[in-house]
Parts: C-alpha cells; structure tokens; sequence
C-alpha cells in the first residue's frame, strides 16, 4: 500500500469507528447518572409503581406497564393490515398502482411525530371518545375477560388511543419491510405452485407467506422497537397520569419515553435526576437488543431465500 | 421627534459612558468610584461592566425576560442571553457555577442551597398566577371554587360536578350531575409549584398526601404537556377542569374561576388582584417567599413570584457590574413591560426588598452598587 492509501485506510477506519465508540460513550453517561437510582432501588424500580418526586420514592413500574401495552397493542393492531396490505401490493394491486402506492406508503414513515400527535389530540382523541371508544365498550361489556379491557370512563386521553396512535405511526415501516421481504420471495415458488394448479390464494398462503415469515416477524419486532420508543405523539394522547393500573385500556398511563420528556427539564434532586437516566438506559438496552434481534430476523429470511433459489 | 430623542439619549450615554471611563479607577478600586452616575442608576453603557451575561432556568417568565433583553441591550449594549430550558435546569447550572444567572419559578430547597457553590441570593422579578379553567356546556356564568373543594377536586374526594361542596359557593348554577375529569401538568413546571403549593397550604390532606414540587405524584387525573397541553384537554374533554397560568387564560380567552381567599372574598384573577398578592404582606429575609393564600382582602390567591438567582459574592466584578446592573434595570424601568406581556408587576414594597437584594451582591468582599 501506498502512504496515501494507509493514510486514507486509517481515516476512514477511525471516521467508522466512531459510532460505535459513541453509542459505548452514550451508554457509559447513562449508566454513570443511573448509579445512584439503581443503587436505591436496584431491580425493584422496574416493578414499584410510586413515583413521587416530592418524597423522593421512585418506582417506574407504571411506565414500564404503559410502554408494554401500547407497544404490543399497536403491534396487534397494525402487523395484520400490515401484511394484508404488504400481500396486496406485491401480488394483486395492478402493476402501474405498486409502486407509486408503495411510495405514498412509505412518505407516511417520514411524517414527523409531532404532526402525528397533534392530528391524534385534535381528531383522533374526539373521534375515538365519541365514537369509537363507547361502541367498544358497549359490545365487549358482556364479555367475561374481554370486557375488562374496555371497562371504566371514556376520557380519549388513555392507553388505548396511545396504542392507536403508534399502529398508525408503525405502520408504513411494517409495511414497507413486509413487502420487501414478500418481493424477496423468488418468483420460482409462485410459478411452481400455479404450475401444480394452485390458486392465486393458494400460492400466497402455501409458498410465499411461509417463505416470508420470519421476514414479517422481523418487520413486527421492528415495528416494536419504533413503538417502545416514540415519545412526542404518545405522550400529546395517552393521559400522562402513573395513578392506577387497572387492566383496563381506557384508564390514562404513561409510558418510558413520555416520562422522560415530560420531567427531564425539572428533575432538580440528584435521586429524580437518575431515576429518569436510568429510565433512558432502560430503553436503550432494551431498543439495541430488540433492533438486534429484528435485523438477525430478517437477514435470515434473506438467507433462506437466496439458498431456495439454488 | 422620536429619532431625536433617541439620538440625544445615546449622545449623553457616550458622554456620561466617557465620564465613566475617564474615572478610570484601577481594579479593586473603591465601589463607589467605579459606580459613577454613568453606570448607576443604569441609564447607559457603563464600560468596566462584561458585555455579555448567560443564564437559563425557568420557561414562565421567559416571555418578559426576552423583551426585557432586547430593550436593555438598546439601553446598555450589554447582551444577555438566557435559555428557558426550565426551573430545574436553572438551579442545576447556577449551582454548578456553568452560567452567570439562573431563574426559578419554585424556590431552591435548603438542600439545593448548601449543594451550590457558595451562598446565592433569590431576586423576585415579576409575578405570574395560575388559574382554575373548566369545560362545562351547560354552565354559562363564572363559576367559584372555594378552596375546600379546589383541593377535593383534586385529590379526587370530589368526584362529581353537582357536588354540594362546589354547589354551595355557586348559587343559582345548575351544576351537571356528570364525573369531573381532572387535568393537570405532565411536564414538571413552576405553574404546578404554585397551584400545589396553595393547595398544600389550604388543605391538610392535600399537604400530607401529595405535597408541593414542580412534578408532583398525582392523585387523579390525566396529564397534558404545557399550558398549551392542559388547556387542549380541558378544551377537548367534556365536564373536564385544569389549572394554567393567567397569562396563557387570557391570551386564549379560556373560563377561568373565581377563588375564595382567606379573607372570604372570591377574586376574579387579572393583574391587579395577582400583584394585591404580595402587597403588605411580610417576606422572608432571604425572599423565597411563597405568597399563595395571601391576608390582602383584595388578593387573588394563588399567586408567586418568579425569581433570578445569583451567587452573593462573584468574582469576577465586571460580570457582578453588568448583572447587578440588569436585574436593577429590570426591578426598575423592566417593570413597566410586565403588564402588556401578562405579568402582574412587583408592588412597591417588594421592588424596595428585591432592590437590596440586588445592592447585597458583593466582588472581592466590596458592594458592586453603591448604597444609596
């Protein structure tokens, strides 16, 4: 190797090293400022659910249980329209329509959160309040277990409407990797199984669906790692209040990342100031392993893919 | 008229500002000569002063703080540069000495103040109240809250709008027979210190069960981000009732509730019964004074001051000069802005207290302003 060509080498190799070195350097900073919050509290701060500033008792069990339910009700909500639409595009929808359908799709992910929030304070909150919520209620009430899910006062500002908002916001990612991974399905097996005289809906549900699944599967645990951490929209709708778990989803909660927007500001003693560092390290960890796990997810659908074409 | 005027003011600020310079006592020298007429009362550019001040804190007064710095840059030439990153951010960046001033809306606890870098003092600046606002269709006239059922509502106790203890300070108000749906603050600020504060003060159970703080562990009720947050919920919620600050009930032309004071009055919140708040009434020495619940007869009661804090002693004098300088400015001539942008200004008898304040700060063990 020439100098110029080391010199270049080493400069790019540092330029790349430093992002991993700096995802290292955000995580130390974290860990350091949760010290004393974890030294407290230890495990238990996942699982308590006091949280109260004014006697320094910090417990984020609230917000750990509100993140869960919006992210896994937006994942139930939005993987099914998701795939539908993702099996549409790619197998049915006129060829002129897929792309440019595609493209309108995928703006959606581009959308900023806060215009999400927004639209779901000013339209989808009255919406659901009047409409949506009430109907639900009416139709599940009689319903052992179910009913208890849609039990109680319809304020808007709750769970529920938290975990509509991130279906919605969800949505386009889920649906753009669900019809790359189902484009990824070689043509070969189609072919094959109308060749054996299959239907259309037989050649979808047979081949390319169980070719596509841990494609999809990836695409939903991405979907899961986007919920878990959005923060502005969440926090303009889901109620903002770590009162009562109560089961229902029309109670208002909380989540991670909206109790760190909304208190990070005025955190003034050393214990508050950690107790929201650790909450951020929470995410972290758990955003990195989930993204992790997605991406090893997908890779092998892309794998097992290039190994059926052979 | 109005361009000549202002040429002959900067005319005779360069003169005096010469006058000043020409003094030319040497560093250290005696405060009394550095404070010339040209640098006190501020009235000009004063060139032994920093030309720039940094300070950050509470999101409230950041508003009249900023009209308050392009009008006293026109004045001095100094620039001050303040962020409104929130009242905890302030006392966090005052205490680690990272900036020249920080701002609160909550007084600095005793365990704040031992944890900062040596004594500081608390400035009122301005005032601001915070205000009950409701949604009901069915109500048209201004409801009033006594403070008994502010507090119930709150802690939950009331739970329903025909309550007799909110019926009975409402006399031929058909109230709803509908749940109240409480909204309240997400957002840790100095607007929830006040209203939990007088409600602390007010109700025992609400001192013991929740207590005061800029975040507070919420007995009921849903949280919006903001003034802007609280009112879109109150706004969008059916029989719902929030609290926010004056200046933002008026702006958006919200309802806001009457509050029955100590003396037994109910006083509609506006300016003047929010300044009433802190007149004639005894403050602390060192003016963290908490002013809800005032004894003034005319006073609207939930009311507090916003405050600058600084350390007492600074080292380095030409930073003391210029901040001694803008908070006197502020005090003085800054209060006149107060009313157009919302504030309630400072009575005269806090502007007399805050003022010596301002003269207590000291470079190097000698007074940046003269005494008198």
């Amino acid at each position: 190797m020439s100098r110029a060509d080391r010199a270049f080498v080493l400069g790019t190799g540092a330029l790349a090293a430093l992002v991993p070195v700096s995802l290292a350097g955000v995580a130390l900073l974290l860990l350091i400022d949760a010290l004393p919050a974890v030294r407290a509290y230890g495990l238990s701060f996942l699982v308590t659910t006091r949280w109260d500033p004014v006697h320094l008792v910090f417990g984020a069990g609230a917000y750990v249980y509100g993140t869960l339910v919006t992210t896994a009700l937006a994942v139930l909500l939005a993987a099914p329209v998701a795939v539908a639409a993702a099996v549409f595009l790619t197998e049915y929808a006129p060829v002129r329509l897929r792309a440019p359908l595609a493209f309108v799709i995928e703006l959606l992910a581009y959308v900023p959160s806060i215009v999400y929030g927004l639209w779901g304070l000013f339209v989808l909150v009255p919406f659901l309040r009047t409409t949506v919520d009430p109907a639900l209620q009416a139709l599940t009430a009689p319903i052992p277990l179910v009913g208890g899910l849609f039990a109680g006062r319809i304020v808007g500002l709750d769970l529920f409407t938290g975990g509509v908002i991130l279906a919605v916001m969800i949505l386009p990612i889920l649906l753009a990797v669900s019809r790359e991974v189902l484009l990824a399905v070689p043509p070969t097996q189609r072919e094959a199984m109308l060749a054996l005289g299959a239907t259309r809906w037989e050649a979808v549900s047979r081949a390319v669906l169980p070719l596509a699944r841990p494609g999809i599967v990836g695409a939903a645990v991405l979907g899961v790692a986007r919920a878990f951490g959005e923060t502005m929209a969440v926090t303009l709708v889901v109620g903002n209040s770590s009162t009562a778990i109560t089961g229902s989803l029309f109670t208002p909660g909380y989540t991670m990342a909206s109790a760190i927007a909304n208190q990070f500001t005025e955190a003034d003693s050393e214990l508050y100031f950690s107790a929201i560092v650790e909450i951020a390290l929470v995410l972290l960890v758990v955003a990195l392993v989930v993204n992790t796990a997605a991406r090893l997810l997908i890779s092998r659908t892309a794998v097992s893919m290039a190994g059926q074409t052979l | 008229m109005r361009s000549g005027a202002l040429i002959t003011g900067l005319a005779l600020a360069g003169l005096i500002a010469a006058a000043c310079g020409g003094a030319g006592p040497s560093p250290g020298g005696a405060p009394q000569a550095t404070a010339a007429s040209a640098c006190f009362p501020v009235s000009g550019a004063c060139p032994e002063e920093a030309r720039g001040l940094d300070g950050a804190g509470a999101t409230f007064p950041a508003v009249i703080y900023t009209r308050w710095i392009s009008e006293y840059e026109k004045v001095t030439g100094v620039r001050v540069n303040y962020q409104s990153i929130g009242s905890g951010g302030g006392i966090k960046s005052i205490s680690d000495r990272t900036l020249d001033f920080g701002a609160t809306d909550g007084p600095m606890t005793d365990e704040q103040l031992a944890a900062a870098k040596g004594p500081m003092v608390h400035v009122p600046m301005v005032m601001g109240a915070v205000v009950p606002t409701y949604n009901l269709a069915s109500v048209e006239q201004t409801l009033r809250f006594t403070p008994e059922a502010l507090a119930g509502i709150f802690l939950g106790e009331i739970a329903r709008w025909n309550d007799p203890r909110i019926a009975s300070a409402n006399p031929g108000v058909t109230l709803p027979d509908a749940d109240i749906t409480v909204v309240h603050r997400s957002d840790g600020s100095g607007t929830t210190y006040i209203w939990v504060d007088y409600l602390s003060k007010v109700s025992p159970a609400w001192a013991s069960k929740v207590g005061r703080g800029t975040s507070v562990s919420w007995p009921v009720g849903v949280g919006g981000k903001g003034n802007e947050g609280v009112a879109g919920a109150v706004k969008q919620t059916p029989n719902s009732i929030g609290y926010v600050e004056l200046i933002y009930a008026i702006q958006q032309k919200l309802p806001a509730g009457q509050v029955r004071n100590s003396s037994g009055a109910f006083v509609a919140p506006d300016l003047d019964s929010v300044s009433k708040a802190a007149e004639g009434v005894t403050l602390a020495p060192d003016l963290r004074a908490s002013i809800t619940d005032p004894g003034n007869a005319a006073a609207y009661p939930i009311a507090g001051f916003t405050w600058l804090l600084a350390y007492a002693e600074m080292p380095d004098r030409a930073k003391a000069l210029a901040l001694t300088r803008y908070m006197w400015w502020a005090l003085h001539d800054g209060q006149r802005y107060a009313k157009d942008l919302g504030y309630a200004p400072l009575p005269a008898d806090v502007v007399e207290l805050a003022s010596a304040k301002v003269r207590s700060i000291t470079s190097g063990g000698k007074a940046v302003l003269p005494a008198r």
